[in-house]
């Protein structure tokens, strides 16, 4: 059942088109990502959930219910936002405490006891109920923030980049903490961040947004390795898919229709100059340890592939080069799918 | 273009031991990058280097020369900054001659100075522009062409990239190693990014609390790191530990953990029984039914080709990457295999690795 849905939702402000004729549902114990640059709308998706923004057209339903006109306090959700705001005067268990403690809830103060404690254990900040939250380290802190989204039991979680202020370790190990708590609570969160490597790790599903619109809503694999455009192509990935002008590859096989073809830099081998295939040269050569990123000059165009470490390449070294699992594209960026090509051979 | 050297060079700051003798040498024309955590001394290195710091100890040699004492301006070296300020109320043109202007150099010399710094950034087309309307990518090529205009002997950058989204840094990694590439101008390079280091970097210098751990090329610091502490902080994920209670004998070519002989590089040292931790990069585990050493997956994390597998075992948390086609379920116990010929072993105390076939450079490929 789908916990959260929007249906066309759309929010201006002024003559900016924040969000466009957004529809998405989330389903039961589903993780989510929107992933887009800044300004593609995510943020703003999220607040319309929450009811911290109203749509001017369309309709928010969480748990089947109509929630569009209902303010935040109304709805059953929860947020966590990317600055983790504590309060500093009190310690880690009062913060996480507090949600539970609101005169709406008057729960019993055996309940919230029982309740802290548990979500403590789950995120590992159990030892640290007793300090004061200014006493922790950004990690510690970023985990009571999300505590104290998680000690309430809402339909669904709403996160707005909650891992970005976090040091690349940090960020790779809560990665990991959030998404096994997800996984052991069973709840539905609807996660917005513009870090690819976060959505493809975590992510039931990814909604790639471009310009206020959902462009491309599936799995971390389907998006992967089957993006409906370019732009999509190009969001997953790192170092990004080469997208080279198709007449520079002098592959035959290629319908008409196609402009661009996308090579994900894996799919792409380099053997040497005497070999059939396109021919290059290196430019350079990036070693980053298990394996090694190979600049190329094919004609105009630069591209990046990797290769094993032992291979031996240099600057200025004539390859030629291989290719498998092509992505084409058309004039307006749209793929052109296998079997349209299989059609048209 | 010069040669910079370093010898046991210091700083306090009061009771603050920042630099605690440092000693390295950068060749002519090369591309070297001093990388660590914040605090680690970089920054306070680079500033000595470049005359804006005095050292407390220790002498710094610019071509042969003892500057140690020579202030900034007297160094002919460019300093670039984290953030490329330019005038908004000038042209490309003007805001790349401004140093040349200051130093009232004759204006047909200034005219052609630019003009060639501009075609090497391949923004000449853009000399007449005003910079308010330019992108990012051409603002940080005008600013780049405001430090190398005066051609100077070294350059020194502090983290000039940090301030760009990921995306965009990466892009100016590689077009700052091949602008270097074609001006061959000795540059040392500060950051706390591993991977801008990794990719740009002839060869690297790891510091940490005030110290050098190692110095090598990527490769070197990758393969053959001296430290736990090297070890951890480069690659991305970073290296696996499984401790061990062990006393390795010279000639040992297997360590054993919780009694499995697992197959490592043969030990050049004898040491008396203790804690080591034994390492291995994610790309060197696998999936082995038949193997003793086993853990619990804890987590999958796809990411295209590969995914980062996390398992827990008795000794430690390790990390495979391993194709994303293998089907890996969350909860259920593995054995693991390590590619012997890559696994390091460190004492636990000191952090220091042991010496082994590995570390000797005794394996190919």
């Amino acid at each position: 059942m789908a916990e959260v849905a929007l249906l066309e939702v759309g929010k201006s402000y002024g003559p900016v088109e924040a969000v466009r004729g957004l529809s998405l549902s989330v389903s039961d114990g589903e993780f989510v990502v929107l992933l887009g640059p800044t300004g593609a709308g995510k943020t703003t998706t999220l607040r319309l959930i929450a009811g911290l923004e109203r749509p001017d057209r369309g309709k928010v339903v969480i748990q089947g219910r109509i929630v569009t006109q209902e303010v935040p306090a109304e709805r059953d959700v929860a947020f966590v936002f990317q600055q983790y705001s504590l309060y500093p005067h009190l310690t880690v268990y009062d913060n996480l405490a507090f949600p539970l403690r609101s005169p709406a809830r008057r729960m019993a103060e055996k309940a919230v006891r029982r309740r802290v404690q548990q979500v403590s254990e789950l995120l590992h900040i159990e030892h640290k109920l007793g300090n004061r939250a200014t006493a922790l380290s950004g990690g510690e802190m970023q985990r009571v923030a999300i505590g104290r989204a998680l000690v309430r039991e809402p339909a669904v979680y709403l996160m707005d980049e909650p891992l970005s202020s976090l040091d690349a370790k940090l960020r790779a190990e809560l990665r990991l903490e959030l998404k096994r708590i997800q996984r052991e609570l069973g709840t539905t969160i609807l996660y917005v961040t513009h870090d690819q490597i976060e959505a493809m790790t975590m992510a039931d599903r990814i909604g790639v947004m471009s310009e206020g619109a959902l462009v491309q809503l599936g799995t971390p694999r389907e998006i992967y390795e089957r993006p409906n455009s370019a732009y999509v192509a190009s969001r997953l990935g790192t170092p990004a898919i080469n997208l080279i002008p198709v007449e520079l590859l002098g592959s035959d096989a290629v319908p008409a229709q196609v402009r661009t073809v996308g090579l994900r830099t894996e799919h792409i081998r380099i053997s040497p100059a005497d070999r059939p295939g396109p021919r290059a040269q290196v430019q350079w050569v990036e070693h980053l340890g298990d394996q090694n990123h190979v600049h190329l000059k094919l004609a105009t165009h630069s591209l990046v592939t990797l290769a094993d470490p032992a291979q031996p390449l240099k600057a200025g070294d004539q390859v030629s080069i291989e290719f498998t699992e092509p992505l084409y594209f058309d004039h307006a960026g749209n793929r052109v799918a296998a079997h349209e090509i299989r059609g048209q051979a | 273009m010069a040669q910079i050297k370093l010898e046991t060079v210091a700083k306090t700051f009061g009771a603050f031991a920042a630099v605690k003798g440092v000693t390295f040498t950068v060749d002519h024309g090369a591309f070297f990058v001093i990388l660590g955590p914040s605090g680690c001394g970089k920054t306070t290195t680079l500033r000595m280097t470049a005359g804006l710091e005095l050292p407390t100890s220790g002498r710094i040699l610019l071509d042969g020369e003892d500057v140690t004492a020579l202030p900034a301006s007297a160094r002919d070296i460019a300093f670039v900054f984290q953030l490329f300020a330019l005038y908004p109320h000038m042209n490309v043109r003007q805001n790349i001659g401004f140093p040349l202007r200051c130093q009232n150099y004759p204006r047909a010399q200034i005219r052609q100075s630019v003009e060639e710094t501009a075609r090497l950034l391949r923004i000449d087309h853009l000399l007449d522009r005003r910079v308010g309307g330019l992108s990012g990518g051409d603002r940080q090529r005008v600013a780049l062409g405001r430090a190398i205009v005066r051609r100077p002997k070294a350059f020194l950058m502090d983290e000039p990239l940090g301030a760009l989204d990921s995306e965009f840094r990466r892009l100016m990694c590689g077009e700052l190693r091949e602008l270097h590439d074609r001006i061959d101008a000795t540059t040392v390079y500060i950051t706390h990014d591993q991977l801008a280091a990794m990719a740009m970097a002839g060869r690297i210098a790891i510091m940490n609390q005030g110290r050098i751990e190692q110095i090598g090329t990527p490769q070197e610091i990758y393969d053959r790191p001296r430290t736990m502490f090297v070890a951890d902080f480069i690659g991305a994920p970073p290296m696996s530990f499984l401790g061990v209670q062990a006393a390795p004998q010279r000639g040992d070519r297997s360590i054993r953990i919780d009694g499995v002989a697992v197959e490592m590089p043969e030990v050049f040292e004898d040491r008396a029984e203790g804690r080591f931790m034994l390492g291995v990069r994610p790309e060197n585990v696998s999936f082995a039914d038949a193997s003793m050493l086993r853990g619990r997956v804890i987590g999958a994390e796809y990411l295209g080709t590969t995914q980062i597998v996390t398992v827990d075992t008795a000794n430690g948390r390790v990390k495979a990457r391993l194709p994303s086609t293998d089907v890996v379920r969350v909860g259920e116990s593995v054995g693991l295999a390590l590619r012997p010929d890559r696994l390091s072993v460190f004492d636990e105390m000191s952090g220091q690795a042991l010496h082994s076939a590995l570390y000797e450079g005794g394996y190919r490929g």
